[in-house]
């Protein structure tokens, strides 16, 4: 009995190690944050760079298994614990969710789980609001963009808590938009083992809500696969699979158009942006082999709990409750 | 192989460089951070001054350090913290070539609407790109 019960603590223990691990150092650099004044810190300028490679490498590990873009929990995270300006870690955000993009888009496309006619309808809209967002983000007091990224982030808990997802939406037939457009086709679903015809609906309002999406992501520096994903499956009803890869290289283009502006403003800083992008991609490298050990549902939990501490952090940072 | 069958060409080409756009800035990237970080090359913002004013808003973080703002920062390229924004640049300019890639293909088909949402989507890029969007801050 006593043999069971320590086999089954170890297997927590092994299970949620990174989890657990994650937790604390976030909530040690947050301890750390909240004591220290960066220019009167004693940490040698190296340590926060690498404090943040460490973090954005966990971040990665996590982001895959908990299926959310790296790019939503940098901001929050990195805004919230690290003395970093928020100006500089939207710019760097919108790279981080970029580079990711990046990596993944080829693949994705070559696979068929991203399509170029579903995408760039819906892309070139919220890449032309992205920029609106981006010139706003970086014009406003930034306890204002805080209060807004804190709101923001607590209904994307609310979005990952209750939201449901569809494999294969049934769309009975497309409107006449989409099929204006073409904007259907077939993947190769390993899993079943057959090709998979899909076409979309309701294409007018997706682009409307695109429109925001997009302006959003430049607002924040956030990916924004969190709202391209459910759009793309439950309001237009494109499978699943189609819709995540498809949000991601939606980002390609979207982050793109929206890093320019914080590129050319001034506010991407090497010392905040290549660490993050390098350690981000790094971690997802492992997150994505770690899928078949780390419990999903158990990292998800872990990941919504992350981003709901980071967004209250968020909004009393903007409130000035808790600086 | 089933599956490439339903891959457009058009696709295809625009994965392939985008992959190989990609993995260029990702380069670009890393060794030009190596070379700022390890000192090779002069930094604009010396790494002691960095950490006393990375937390103040743009605007005084721009005043303080006399970084300029839109593409003056190629003028400056050869020192480290400005070096790796080439990268960043590739990272992001990527997706105009491959959207111009895919345009041929589009018009020698006929499908003119995908032609000018190519279009539309490298105008909005290019448009970012310029630094005419409000510079300054």
């Amino acid at each position: 009995m006593l043999k069971e019960g320590l086999g089954n603590l170890g297997g927590f223990f092994r299970t949620n190690a990174l989890v657990i691990f994650l937790t604390l150092s976030f909530f040690a650099a947050g301890s750390y944050a909240a004591e220290s004044v960066p220019a009167a810190s004693t940490m040698p300028w190296w340590g926060w760079p690498l404090a943040l490679f460490i973090t954005c490498f966990l971040l990665g590990v996590v982001a895959v298994p908990s299926g959310v873009g790296g790019g939503v929990l940098f901001v929050p995270i990195v805004a919230g614990f690290f003395p970093f300006h928020l100006d500089f870690v939207r710019g760097a955000g919108l790279l981080v969710a970029l580079a990711s993009a990046l990596a993944a888009g080829p693949s994705l496309l070559r696979g068929g789980l991203a399509n170029l006619r579903l995408a760039l309808p819906m892309a070139v809209l919220a890449s032309a609001s992205s920029i609106a967002g981006a010139m706003i983000g970086l014009a406003i007091p930034a306890n204002i963009v805080q209060i807004a990224l804190g709101t923001t982030i607590l209904g994307i808990v609310v979005l990952m808590s209750l939201a449901k997802k569809s494999e294969f939406p049934e769309v009975p037939a497309p409107d006449s938009l989409s099929a204006a457009l073409a904007m259907n086709g077939v993947f190769h679903d390993a899993a079943r083992g057959q090709n998979i015809h899909w076409q979309v609906h309701r294409t007018a309002k997706g682009l409307v809500l695109f429109l925001g999406i997009g302006f959003l992501a430049g607002l924040f520096g956030m990916g924004a696969g969190w709202a391209n994903v459910p759009v793309l499956n439950l309001l237009m009803g494109a499978p699943l699979k189609v819709s995540a890869g498809t949000s991601s290289f939606i980002l390609t283009l979207v982050d793109s158009s929206a890093a320019w502006i914080y590129i050319n403003k001034g506010a991407v800083l090497a010392i905040v942006a290549v660490p993050s992008v390098i350690g981000m991609m790094l971690g997802a490298t492992i997150g994505a082999r770690l899928l078949s050990v780390l419990k999903a549902s158990v990292v998800r939990r872990m990941v919504i709990s992350l981003l709901l501490f980071a967004g209250i952090r968020a909004l009393l940072k903007g409130l000035g409750i808790w600086n | 192989m089933e599956n490439e069958s339903h891959i457009s060409v058009e696709q295809q080409r625009y994965a392939t460089l985008l992959s190989w756009g990609g993995r260029a800035g990702l380069l670009i990237l890393s060794l030009s951070f190596l070379a700022y970080v390890l000192g090779w090359m002069p930094a604009h913002v010396p790494m002691d001054k960095m950490q006393q004013v990375w937390n103040l808003p743009l605007g005084q973080y721009l005043a303080q350090t006399q970084t300029p703002t839109g593409w003056s920062w190629v003028g400056l390229v050869a020192t480290g913290d400005f070096s790796s924004l080439l990268g960043i640049a590739v990272l992001c300019g990527v997706s105009v070539v491959c959207l111009l890639a895919v345009i041929p293909i589009y018009a020698r088909r006929g499908d003119w609407i995908f032609v000018a949402l190519c279009i539309f989507a490298m105008a909005v890029q290019l448009l970012a790109a310029s630094g005419t969007l409000g510079v300054g801050h």
